[in-house]
């Protein structure tokens, strides 16, 4: 379980607060209007953003001070997700190992994550060879052999057309219930989250509410919610 | 987080030797200074000169680059990009090779008294001041020209073509958009010609000396080597630091650009090109810019190049050592300046370190570390490590300030990826800061190696004549004016020179993955 206890952010005069938890396993969408913090909210359960006051707790453990790569997480960013000077095996072998000493051992478990995430064959290509889709998919397939319990998307997949990022956000959704991964997922589409995610964390006027049923937040949205969905 | 502390050793580390390398120089230099009632009028007269030559110089230098700038703004011809790119080949140029080639065109013996010879018109020296900063003007034209240039290409295009649009006539077309230009640029190029020029020493040995066209680096040389007056030297190196510091005090107040920037090169605007009286002058700019800077080594690689296989073995030895001392500069001005630029986004401290530097001079740096190693080590055994250090130590403010600005890219976009995947230290440094910097790494160690190979200035401190650098070596064979040999010696030290720089930018563009 995941739970922000008590949490306070603060950049500069932005404000926002969190006492909140996450159930182990769950899919929660991360919804709100653009400016409420939703991405701030994910640097400080990734330790991008120490904050004012609270703790963060993972399985009753904290990991407030934790340094981001020692946290129980994985997260992809909105881009800048690969080095593009690494090799499309290097660049997964990282989540092995971050000094790349990979065994042969190693190497028959990134061929098995290309092969699971469509990639097989293109272990030796740099990122700059692939279409958007499969760049995805590289750091889709590193996240799975880093095997972290918690699993963050910060909208890695906007830059992609409409059905490639579904798509995208499918597999996402079917590795992690694979592995048991609780996702929590940043997005601006409520289809998305109707679709993926059963319940959602609504971050709006400096406040992060506790998960609630998808379905039954978008059938009734709150006010500030409904300005931003337009409905 | 203890671990952004850890990450900040190396730089503390760096900096820590850098501060104890100039601050010792300094305190050395201070304690064994004989009180400024030591110095003679030669000494006020050389405070005088330096300063002088150097307000001069940087005028004239920017003065010239205007019309020559603004010619190759308005230009386009064939070899325009190659002059440009030559352009910035003085900078790495060994002085003393230049200063030989500017002595086969304006010496005795050369062409310019050649043709007033031939025209019954009085010959010229370029012994004296007028030489020092005819000499200065032809490393720092090229300088002030590059930097007046992107002033130019800066102004978007669209201002010219409003100005177009709305008639402007030429005169127009200066007042409103060229003269508020060089008011911000020239100030920028004059400081840093300005600075050069103060610690200038090489071109001072050659071409200047004698009580009107002394520099204080020069009159620390003279006070060390013929006087051995320690005490004056010091003393000298003192007014040597105040007047870095001075400089560097007014340059604070102004940023300064880097005169290196390419720039954006869009095409003139028709119609602002001027009738054929303007294309004259343009094109009488640029020859003649051209010409006086190509001339020179022309003349020197013509007379060289033949000559190259009589070298005596002592030539080739000097260049050994040369090759040696310019690799291990290199090595080293690497060593310091990456941990300084890594750690300079991160603390105000970084940066500040690496320029310290820029206060001390290679004459000040070389009197004070004689200083404290003379009670323990043989002044000729002190040559080439004092040569090394004082080398790497200039080099590295022009290296971290390559490297900050790349840096800075790298962090904004790796540094959370790295983080999040914990990588650190080591298999960082390999895996992603060296690949990702490699481009700027390989054009900072070229200018390193480049700057060490063509130095002459510590040395001649120390030199016994049997520790030699290829430099040295030519500025005795001008001495003895076995000027054959000298313009072969010459033509090696521009082609290794050269040679080292092209190399280590060309591995630094192979060893970006990109």
């Amino acid at each position: 379980m995941l739970t922000l206890d008590n949490l306070r952010l603060e950049q500069g005069s932005f404000r926002l607060a969190a006492d909140l938890s996450v159930a182990t396993g769950a899919r929660v969408a991360v919804i709100g209007p653009s400016g409420a913090g939703k991405s701030t909210l994910l640097a400080a359960i990734t330790g991008f953003l120490a904050p004012a006051s609270g703790r963060i707790l993972w399985a009753g453990q904290d990991i407030t001070r934790t340094e981001p790569g020692a946290r129980p997480l994985s997260i992809l960013f909105q881009d800048q997700n690969l080095f593009p000077h690494l090799s499309v095996t290097q660049n997964i072998g990282l989540g092995l190992d971050p000094r790349l000493r990979l065994s042969p051992a190693d190497h028959a478990r990134i061929e098995a994550a290309l092969e699971r995430t469509g990639l097989a064959g293109l272990g030796p290509r740099k990122p700059a060879e692939l279409s958007g889709g499969q760049q995805s998919r590289v750091a889709l397939a590193r996240t799975l052999l880093r095997a972290r319990p918690l699993l963050l998307l910060d909208e890695p997949f906007s830059a992609l057309g409409p059905a490639l990022k579904a798509e995208m956000l499918a597999l996402t959704a079917e590795l992690a219930a694979e592995q048991g991964t609780t996702l929590l997922m940043v997005t601006h589409d409520p289809e998305d989250a109707a679709a993926l995610c059963p319940q959602t964390l609504l971050v709006a006027e400096g406040l992060a509410h506790p998960p609630q049923d998808t379905a039954a937040l978008l059938a009734n949205p709150p006010p500030s919610l409904r300005a931003y969905l337009g409905a | 987080m203890a671990r952004s502390l850890r990450q900040l050793i190396p730089a503390a580390l760096s900096a820590s030797l850098l501060a104890a390398l100039v601050l010792g120089t300094l305190g050395a230099v201070t304690i064994r200074a004989g009180g400024f009632s030591a110095l003679g009028p030669r000494d006020l007269d050389a405070l005088w000169f330096t300063v002088w030559q150097a307000a001069v110089s940087a005028v004239i230098s920017c003065a010239l680059a205007v019309p020559v700038a603004r010619a190759l703004h308005r230009r386009r011809f064939a070899g325009r990009d190659l002059l440009i790119s030559l352009m910035g080949a003085p900078f790495i140029l060994p002085t003393i090779a230049a200063v030989m080639g500017l002595i086969a065109v304006f010496g005795r013996r050369g062409l310019v008294n050649g043709a007033l010879d031939a025209l019954g018109l009085p010959g010229m020296t370029i012994y004296g001041a007028h030489g020092v900063i005819l000499a200065h003007v032809f490393f720092n034209l090229p300088l002030a020209t590059r930097m007046v240039l992107h002033g130019w290409q800066a102004i978007p295009s669209e201002r010219f073509r409003l100005a177009a649009s709305l008639g402007f006539a030429p005169a127009g077309v200066t007042r409103h958009l060229e003269r508020p230009m060089l008011r911000a640029v020239l100030p920028g190029a004059f400081l840093a010609i300005f600075l050069v020029c103060l610690t200038s020493f090489a071109i001072a040995l050659t071409l200047g000396g004698g009580p009107k066209a002394t520099t204080v680096e020069l009159a620390i040389y003279q006070a060390f080597r013929f006087d051995f007056d320690l005490g004056r030297a010091a003393t000298l190196a003192l007014m040597q630091v105040g007047l870095c510091l001075g400089a560097l005090a007014i340059s604070a107040r102004l940023t300064l650009r880097a005169g290196f920037g390419a720039g954006l090169d869009r095409p003139p605007v028709a119609g602002l090109t001027g009738g054929p009286f303007t294309r004259l002058i343009d094109s009488t700019a640029i020859a003649a810019a051209a010409l006086f800077l190509l001339v020179p080594i022309t003349l020197i690689l013509a007379r060289g190049v033949p000559g190259l296989a009589d070298l005596p073995a002592s030539i080739w030895a000097a260049s050994a050592t040369s090759l040696g001392l310019a690799a291990a500069s290199t090595v080293l001005t690497i060593l310091l300046a990456l941990p300084l630029a890594l750690a300079a986004p991160r603390t105000r401290w970084a940066e500040a370190a690496a320029m310290l530097p820029l206060t001390a001079s290679a004459l000040v740096m070389g009197t004070g570390l004689y200083l404290i190693a003379r009670p323990f080590v043989a002044a000729s055994s002190l040559a080439l490590p004092v040569t090394l250090i004082a080398n790497a130590a200039l080099s590295l403010p022009f290296a971290v300030r390559l490297l900050i600005p790349e840096v800075r890219v790298l962090q904004a976009d790796y540094d959370r990826l790295a983080a999040s995947l914990n990588m650190s230290g080591w298999a960082r440094l390999r895996l992603l800061t060296l690949p990702r910097l490699a481009r700027p790494l390989g054009f900072s160690a070229g200018l390193a190696a480049a700057f060490s190979m063509g130095d002459l200035g510590v040395i001649t401190l120390f030199s016994d004549g049997r520790t030699q650098t290829l430099p040295l070596a030519l500025f005795q064979l001008m001495g003895a004016y076995r000027m054959d040999q000298a313009a072969a010696a010459a033509t090696l030290l521009i082609a290794l020179t050269f040679g080292l720089f092209w190399l280590l930018d060309r591995i630094g563009h192979h060893a970006d993955p990109r």
